[in-house]
């Protein structure tokens, strides 16, 4: 134990503790000043005497004495009143744990917290904010760069965000059963809105960007140990792994996107895929398929492919079709399209890419322009091609996608 | 905690809707109220005359300006309010789904500020 590195111990515990803290105080700015203190106590102590064997239970039991100082100490001040009264209806009657033991058990509070963090009357970015913040750990400024947003901004996101829940009376606890499908969904939003964050077309350019990808997978860790037997779950967490393992191969040396088809599979991150494979048939196993678990399963397809051309478009084409009844949303319309080019013919594909953006929906998303441009390609009408792919470079401002357009378009002219 | 759950509704279709449509309409919302009372969660609440009714009032300067109508024209107006105990906001939210205009309207859910002599009661 004595060579972990302090900062992979506190953000690994983190959320784990402030969950617990958060619960006992009913605040969440009592609770990170606790923890805040008990990290500091533990900088100084550990440097001396080297960490002790369960550094998580320290922390916690030092960060617990330390709120409970500051409770008491609150409890004196008068000018507080108001706010502590609210603290007090708050507060949960619970037997105070032996201290003087090395680990003190203490209950797994963070599936309130997510909750908390992911309710509804939050916006999302706010959900964002504080799932990063207190779940994972994060600290304001990793947040506000990860986000390109200035730093101010974000902590006065996250401070909002806290009144709001402490004001309106969000409630710290687990749903109820006949609310938790619709909650657990907001969940899995935020942790895959994470996950794409770090995972935009941007990818390669900063180190940050790529933590997101990791954090996100954590929490889908997380999610997937507090409720695993949710299958969305599991889909969810697998999807994540599946497209983490191809990371190295979608940006070449110069920083270009690489397409799926022309990526090097010898760069794929093996453990990631068989990791995110076995997820996806446990998943589906459950029996009670959902959009996770089948994008998932659509990404499982493509990793055990050892060549592009091995790829199975057909059985691509039945989980599409499948996605499709659960969302029919016009961009799984404009995938399930790409895959049939594929598997039963680019003149049949093209044919379903036009049916799919007949009523416009698509006409300002580049990848529309951009699917029907390569197949145009495909069919050798070079003319419509170029046309085509100019629309999309006009409809993107990312540039690793533009760079990507152009090159197209140089080989097309 | 207090929460004031505000209701929109859309005027017009309101109006619109048969006598009989309107009374069973009456007859959920006096039911969802009795059974707040019941469990002791109902403070008070009503509906509203109709908006044309209405009149705002500012003073600017220390002088009164009394003029007709809302301040602001929205597509929906608000047409009563429930004021109700709670004990958090998926409480509040629960009650608040169960108002019948939630259906065709909005209901606006906002937690009253209590003072500490309330908090603590």
């Amino acid at each position: 134990m004595a060579n972990i590195s302090l900062e992979q111990v506190f953000r690994e515990e983190y959320g784990r503790i402030i969950a617990t803290l958060i619960r006992i105080s009913g605040s969440f700015d009592l609770a990170e000043e606790a923890l805040q203190e008990a990290f500091i106590a533990a900088v100084s102590k550990w440097e001396v005497e080297g960490s002790p064997d369960n550094p998580g239970a320290w922390l916690t039991t030092v960060a617990h004495r330390k709120l409970l100082d500051a409770l008491r100490r609150d409890r004196t001040r008068t000018d507080k009143q108001a706010e502590l009264s609210y603290e007090a209806n708050r507060l949960q009657p619970y037997v105070e744990p032996e201290l003087f033991e090395d680990v003190v058990q203490y209950p797994d509070d963070r599936l309130r917290l997510i909750f908390t963090c992911c309710h509804p009357s939050l916006t999302r970015e706010a959900q964002v904010a504080l799932t990063l913040r207190t779940l994972g750990g994060l600290t304001t400024p990793e947040i506000a760069h990860a986000f390109l947003v200035p730093e101010a901004t974000l902590a006065q996101r996250l401070v909002r965000a806290k009144q709001k829940i402490r004001l309106a009376g969000i409630p710290y606890e687990i749903p109820s059963l006949e609310r938790i499908a619709d909650r657990l969904a907001a969940v899995q939003a935020v942790i895959y809105l994470v996950f794409n964050e770090g995972y935009a077309a941007s990818a390669g350019q900063s180190l940050i960007r790529n933590d997101l990808c990791a954090e996100a997978i954590r929490l889908g860790r997380v999610l997937c140990e507090l409720l695993p037997d949710e299958p969305e779950n599991l889909g969810l967490l697998a999807l994540m792994l599946l497209q983490d393992s191809r990371r190295e191969a979608r940006v070449n040396d110069r920083g270009e996107l690489v397409t799926l088809e022309e990526q090097d599979r010898l760069l794929w991150n093996v453990a990631e895929i068989e990791e995110g494979v076995k997820l996806v048939q446990t998943a589906l196993r459950m029996r009670r398929v959902g959009s996770y678990q089948l994008q998932a399963a659509i990404a499982a397809v493509h990793a055990e492919a050892k060549t592009a051309d091995e790829t199975d478009w057909r059985q691509i084409v039945a989980l599409y079709e499948e996605l499709m009844r659960i969302t029919s949303s016009p961009i799984v319309a404009l995938n399930q399209a790409a895959a049939v080019a594929m598997a039963e013919g680019f003149e049949k594909g093209l044919a379903l890419i036009d049916a799919v953006g007949a009523n416009g929906a698509l006409q300002n998303y580049y990848l529309f322009h951009a699917s029907r441009a390569d197949l145009l390609r495909r069919l050798h009408r070079y003319d419509e091609a170029v046309a085509a792919y100019e629309i999309a470079l006009s409809l993107t401002t990312n540039h690793v996608e533009q760079q990507y357009i152009r090159r197209r378009l140089a080989a097309t002219d | 905690m207090k929460y004031m759950l505000l209701i929109y509704h859309d005027e017009p279709s309101w109006d619109a809707i048969t006598e009989a449509e309107r009374q069973e309409i009456y007859l959920e919302y006096r039911k969802l109220r009795d059974e707040l009372t019941s469990r002791g969660q109902f403070i008070t609440g009503s509906q509203l005359q109709p908006i044309a009714t209405a009149t705002s009032v500012r003073v600017r300067d220390s002088k009164e300006l009394v003029t007709d109508g809302p301040f602001a024209e929205t597509h929906e107006q608000l047409g009563g309010y429930f004021l109700v105990e709670a004990a958090n906001l998926d409480e509040a939210t629960a009650i608040a789904a169960r108002i019948p205009s939630a259906r065709t309207g909005t209901i606006e859910i906002r937690p009253l500020v209590e003072t500490a002599a309330e908090a603590s009661a």
